[in-house]
């Protein structure tokens, strides 16, 4: 245990470089408006016979 | 010293006919190959593989098994070898994609791309052959949701020199941990008894019953021993990696490919010491990281302690910043591996204080988003099989279906890259001789595999020319000896062929 703790950054030091990057909460209302737009996006190309296709899409063999 | 990391990777596309669902896989797989090969009139149409090479019943424990083994390898099926160095055939029931072996993680990345362009261009080229409004459509995963798995499979060049048990017990706690940002994601379980859950960080976890096993389609091991290093093998093997997911995300896949070379070059530096990563029970511990959403769970290790996978990655990382200090990013190649670094302590960073963060990187977050926006949207039940729809079509490969492509992964490559990937050989291998010869020969080239090529010139008998070495027949050697020849005739009496 002693000599992880020893090798391992502190979790502080890593932290504060991953948050400088982008503030979390500017990102998490961007990344909102980016899904609605996203699911918008994909509902659109989604395959519609889902139970259908699902059942269909079988795989023997391999390796 | 760490030898040079040479890799690659191979895939196995899941494939069907949404029209004719009933339709033979082993046929779908050899039309749209030899859709391929021929219809598009390539020059390496008429090159077939060479079996030469091939013994997948060899144990780098150090036997053979005989014929207890099913045979792996089946001849009679198309089997075709690209003027980009790769490998595309039908392995089984599935289209292959074996990309070129390279220099670094980069390249092979770029090569595993480059994969989907031949797919895409071979489904195009088959629709062509099948009647109107039916195609094949192919998946880049490894799970139809029903229990049946095919695999994506790595290859990594490796110093004979170091004992294999070695090898072995430094590399489960990584494998087993790695799925944390190299995992596909996977809406529900296929582990027959197995408790339930809604999605999963793998797609592979639930098929693996062994830690160490030659087989790759049965009681499948964390370790796979087959022992063919498609090269000189009094000095090198080559570790056959089969637990990994078909990443669509270009990061991942590097990471995946990446952080695995470097920790394979520490085993062989000799400063990998598994006792603190040791894992108590890897098969459970694997399910289990698999199923932990919130990267929290802690597994046992065999010192009794517990610890969480990202814990474990984290020594790994720790261990790998002080090795390129102490020796050096040679091996894994200088620039890549500082990308490498650099990503993987960014990515587990992320995944430790909010793994949506890196929605953008890593697939199972990506795939989760999707998952959970769209239930949440429509209001669908756990076991809706909307859902698992949205996990296959994630892997669809047509830019008009692909969910991984709208999904806003971070892309490596350009496609003016990828699609030159495609055709055009890797510079820094012995693929570069092989996909050379393709190109400017095809006619008088009768076959080739990994560590040969085979010149047919009509009079003699037919001529090998051996590749053993993974790191010869690179541009910088070749190249002008191939330019000043006009004749394949030529070449071969120049090179002592």
């Amino acid at each position: 245990m002693s000599e992880r703790e020893q090798i391992r950054r502190p979790a502080k030091e890593r932290e504060g470089e991953a948050v400088a990057e982008v503030a979390p909460a500017k990102q998490g209302e961007k990344l909102k408006a980016d899904l609605d737009e996203l699911l918008d996006e994909i509902d659109e190309v989604l395959e519609t016979n889902a139970e259908e296709f699902v059942k269909s899409y079988v795989q023997k063999g391999g390796e | 010293m760490a030898i040079p990391k040479v890799c690659g990777i191979e895939t196995e596309f899941g494939i069907f006919n949404p029209t004719a669902p009933e339709a033979n896989p082993i046929q779908l797989s050899s039309l749209l190959v030899n859709a391929y090969v021929t219809g598009l009139n390539r020059p390496s149409a008429k090159v077939r593989w060479d079996f030469e090479d091939e013994h997948p019943g060899n144990d780098a424990r150090g036997w053979h098994m005989g014929g207890s083994m099913p045979p792996e390898v089946e001849t009679h099926l198309v089997n075709a070898v690209l003027t980009n160095g790769a490998r595309f055939y039908v392995d089984h029931a599935h289209p292959e994609y074996s990309g070129p072996e390279c220099r670094d993680a980069k390249s092979a990345t770029l090569y595993d791309r480059a994969g989907d362009v031949v797919l895409r261009d071979a489904m195009a080229a088959a629709r062509e052959s099948l009647p109107p409004g039916q195609e094949i459509v192919v998946y880049r995963n490894n799970s139809d949701g029903k229990g049946n798995s095919y695999g994506t499979h790595e290859n990594y060049l490796m110093d004979r020199a170091v004992p294999f048990t070695k090898v072995i017990s430094s590399v489960i706690p990584f494998f087993v941990t790695r799925q944390v940002f190299c995992g596909a994601g996977k809406v529900g379980s296929e582990l027959p008894g197995g408790p339930h859950c809604d999605f999963q960080l793998s797609q592979r976890a639930d098929f693996f019953e062994e830690e160490v096993g030659l087989e790759t389609t049965l009681k499948r091991p964390i370790v796979n021993t087959r022992d063919e290093p498609h090269a000189d093998s009094t000095k090198y093997r080559r570790l056959h990696v089969i637990i990994g997911d078909a990443n669509p995300s270009d990061v991942a896949t590097f990471l995946k490919l990446g952080t695995t070379s470097i920790v394979l070059a520490m085993i062989e530096d000799g400063v990998m010491d598994p006792a603190t990563v040791s894992l108590a029970q890897p098969i459970p511990a694997l399910r289990v990281i698999s199923r932990d959403l919130s990267l929290s769970a802690t597994v046992e290790m065999t010192d009794g302690s517990r610890r969480s996978a990202l814990d474990i990655q984290w020594e790994y990382f720790e261990r790998a910043t002080k090795w390129a200090q102490s020796h050096g990013l040679e091996s894994v190649v200088e620039a890549v591996g500082t990308e490498v670094l650099a990503r993987w302590e960014s990515v587990l960073s992320g995944l430790e204080s909010d793994p949506l963060s890196q929605a953008h990187i890593i697939d199972w977050v990506a795939k989760k988003r999707l998952v959970d926006g769209l239930r949440d949207r429509h209001s669908m039940s756990p076991g809706d099989p909307r859902l698992r729809v949205i996990d296959l079509q994630y892997h669809d490969i047509r830019p008009a279906k692909s969910l991984s492509l709208r999904a806003g992964l971070e892309t490596m490559f350009t496609d003016e890259a990828i699609i030159t990937a495609a055709t055009e050989p890797p510079r820094e291998t012995r693929a570069y001789f092989r996909g050379r010869c393709l190109q400017r020969f095809p006619a008088a080239v009768a076959a080739a595999n990994w560590d040969s090529v085979v010149f047919d010139l009509g009079v003699d008998p037919l001529r090998r020319v051996p590749m053993l070495e993974p790191l010869k027949g690179t541009a910088e050697m070749v190249d002008t000896l191939l330019e000043g020849c006009t004749t394949p005739a030529e070449l071969l009496a120049r090179l002592g062929a």
